[in-house]
């Protein structure tokens, strides 16, 4: 199951601490985990770097705002030292490998302009769950609208509804979602008065408790649902093209045909043989998906002030709260990565094919 | 060398006509012949019309927020100035940057995907892993921060930014489509003449992936309006007056929920999604025409 996706078989001559080393190097886990390992450190250092390297010096600023704020210079260096966890005296390196360590320790320093003194971490626990909640249940909504779509197309391919659909969604899919979001709110909530404009704003009304509440429930459902079409509004064109091509390239196999002969229901065939194998390309774009999303979820939370990380990084750069956009990119690079590898686990586990070249023995 | 003389010279003339071609086949097909004329003619009024027309320079106290009329075709904005003129003259910044980053992404991705696949072995692994660690990375979320801390003063900075985040997607699919074209006759043939690396992949490859390469050009343009758009009303790129400066300066005036102001959010928005309309009907229509297999749906 787990030996690797390498073509090399192991040397029958070699020695057993050199298969086990063998095992080791080729093992498709521990390859994966090492990789994801690696790209979140070249997102750390990347940050780290960016924001030391570059003209207009995020320290000399954050300095620069605490002496306007009224501290001496000194007092202003060491506040900027604590906050960002680093010492600006030390030697680039060692400022760097302290920011690693603090990071190990599970330390994003402190935010100090939008919540003084707050550590990144506990802001971002208290954001992270809206955007997960929002961007996912869309994601998912539109990833099954998508597919239900482009299978439509696909079997009636060439037809004016084929034509419509594709069409379709291309065009939304071009349209920035910051505009599909203006227009909804216009529409619905100055032109036509259709959704209160105080649904429009926040993700909850004042007052409103989270919890397994019937009246929770409501009210989340009330904020999310503009918000909630925006996101299904701006990724569906890209699920539909991708599953009505995806279908098409399948429909011409050989089991396809196969079962038809075999006088097998065309539900059956749909949903077990054709779409099945049709949506599998996708699940990994999926995940990587989600990372684009949360990207986007800044405009549209800042749009509909909906209370997530999205809304979190707006702030915070209006405000120039490096720590805080550092902590926030981090955490998403690390939310795309475990998705990924949790669209790699999904897909190994639709496609036996996966497991068995995966596992030589 | 007797042999590939005049294939070569063929290929050139047949390089001479496929532009005429292309519009030919393009000029059958409604839909592309639509979203081509709607390009050119925004293009067109975005580069000329400021020669022709004036900028609005000065506010109009007595005419803010103007709804559309006869004395003011498409409205007039929170300082009263006439939409229509400012619309013509904020076209130019948006298109040159689209044209810029679009150009830069492609050849970034192009070289980055034909290197990879053309070399093969560790050259291609490597190149491939750091292609897939850029895919991973929330590329907007870097792209909004990097943007605060870099001053783009100008549209180049801002072209060469967006092409920099905007890659990485195309340089795959290059590779795979150059991967496919090396196993064809004729590049095996020149391999066998060898005839060097740098005439097999820009003599005998390149031009035959030049319909995918202008495709693909088009879509990076479209993100790359995509992203300019968000980076504009997030306020990360402050410069001059065009369609996303406009429309988020609206908003930020509350335009939205005064009604008689709804022309002076409408109408840069709606420049925005017609030319990325017309793009993406005329990138679908050239693919259907130089990949006609997608059309009968093999």
């Amino acid at each position: 199951m787990s030996s690797g996706a390498t073509v090399t078989p192991p040397k029958k001559t070699a020695t057993k601490p050199a298969i086990l080393l063998e095992k080791i190097a080729t093992n498709f886990w521990l390859r994966t985990i090492v990789k994801k390992v690696f790209i979140v450190w070249v997102v750390v250092t990347l940050t780290f770097f960016i924001i030391r390297a570059l003209p207009g010096n995020p320290v000399e600023i954050m300095v620069m705002s605490l002496m306007d704020s009224g501290l001496s210079s000194e007092e202003a260096y060491t506040r900027a030292a604590s906050l960002l966890r680093i010492d600006l005296n030390a030697p680039l390196s060692e400022q760097y490998l302290d920011y690693m360590s603090n990071l190990l320790k599970g330390d994003l320093g402190d935010s100090y302009v939008l919540a003084i003194n707050k550590p990144v971490t506990t802001l971002i626990a208290q954001r992270l769950p809206w955007t997960l909640f929002s961007v996912g249940t869309s994601l998912l909504i539109s990833f099954v609208i998508g597919m239900f779509l482009g299978t439509l197309a696909a079997y009636r391919r060439n037809s004016l509804l084929d034509h419509a659909l594709t069409n379709f969604g291309a065009a939304i899919e071009s349209i920035p979602n910051t505009l599909t979001a203006i227009v909804l709110v216009l529409l619905l909530g100055v032109t036509w008065k259709v959704v209160p404009l105080n649904f429009m704003r926040g993700s909850l009304s004042p007052g409103i408790k989270p919890g397994f509440t019937v009246e929770f429930l409501i009210d989340l459902f009330k904020h999310y649902a503009v918000p909630g079409t925006v996101y299904v509004f701006s990724t569906l064109g890209g699920w539909m093209l991708a599953m009505r091509s995806s279908t098409i390239s399948t429909l011409g196999d050989d089991y396809v045909t196969v079962a038809r002969a075999r006088g097998l229901p065309d539900l059956r065939i749909i949903t077990a043989y054709v779409g099945r194998n049709a949506s599998l390309p996708l699940i990994t774009s999926l995940a990587i998906s989600l990372g684009f999303v949360v990207g986007g979820s800044i405009l549209i939370e800042y749009i509909f002030v909906y209370q997530g990380i999205g809304l979190l990084l707006s702030q915070a750069i209006g405000k120039r709260d490096y720590p805080v956009m550092q902590g926030i990119l981090l955490v998403t690079t690390i939310t795309v990565i475990l998705s990924t590898a949790l669209a790699d686990l999904l897909y190994g586990w639709l496609d036996p094919r996966i497991r068995i070249t995966g596992g030589g023995e | 060398m007797g042999t590939t003389a005049p294939t070569r010279s063929e290929t050139r003339s047949n390089q001479g006509n496929a532009f005429l071609r292309t519009f030919k086949l393009l000029a059958r097909n409604k839909i592309g012949l639509l979203g081509l004329t709607v390009f050119l003619l925004m293009t067109l009024v975005s580069f000329v019309g400021p020669l022709v027309i004036p900028p609005e320079t000065q506010a109009h106290v007595d005419q803010i927020y103007q709804p559309p009329s006869a004395a003011h075709p498409l409205g007039t904005d929170f300082q009263g100035r006439e939409m229509w003129k400012m619309v013509i003259h904020g076209g130019r910044d948006v298109l040159i940057v689209a044209f810029l980053a679009g150009i830069i992404t492609t050849l970034v991705a192009v070289t980055f995907g034909a290197v990879s696949a053309f070399f093969g072995g560790w050259v291609d692994s490597l190149m491939m892993a750091i292609t897939d660690i850029w895919l991973t990375i929330p590329r907007f979320l870097l792209l909004v921060v990097v943007a605060t801390l870099v001053r783009l003063e100008n549209v180049w900075m801002l072209a060469l930014f967006l092409a920099f985040f905007g890659w990485p997607g195309l340089a795959r699919q290059i590779r795979s489509q150059v991967l496919s074209l090396k196993k064809r006759e004729y590049v095996e043939a020149a391999q066998l003449l060898d005839l060097g690396s740098a005439h097999i992949i820009f003599r005998e490859m390149l031009p035959n992936m030049m319909s995918y390469i202008v495709i693909a050009m088009i879509n990076a343009m479209t993100s790359a309006i995509y992203s300019q758009t968000g980076l504009v009303f997030l306020g990360v790129v402050p410069f001059g007056n065009n369609w996303g400066v406009m429309f988020s300066l609206a908003y930020a005036k509350n335009a939205i929920y005064n009604p008689n102001a709804a022309a002076s959010l409408l109408v840069p928005m709606g420049a925005i999604i017609l030319f990325q309309i017309s793009l993406v009907m005329l990138s679908r229509s050239l693919e259907e025409i130089f990949n006609p297999r997608l059309r009968r749906g093999v």
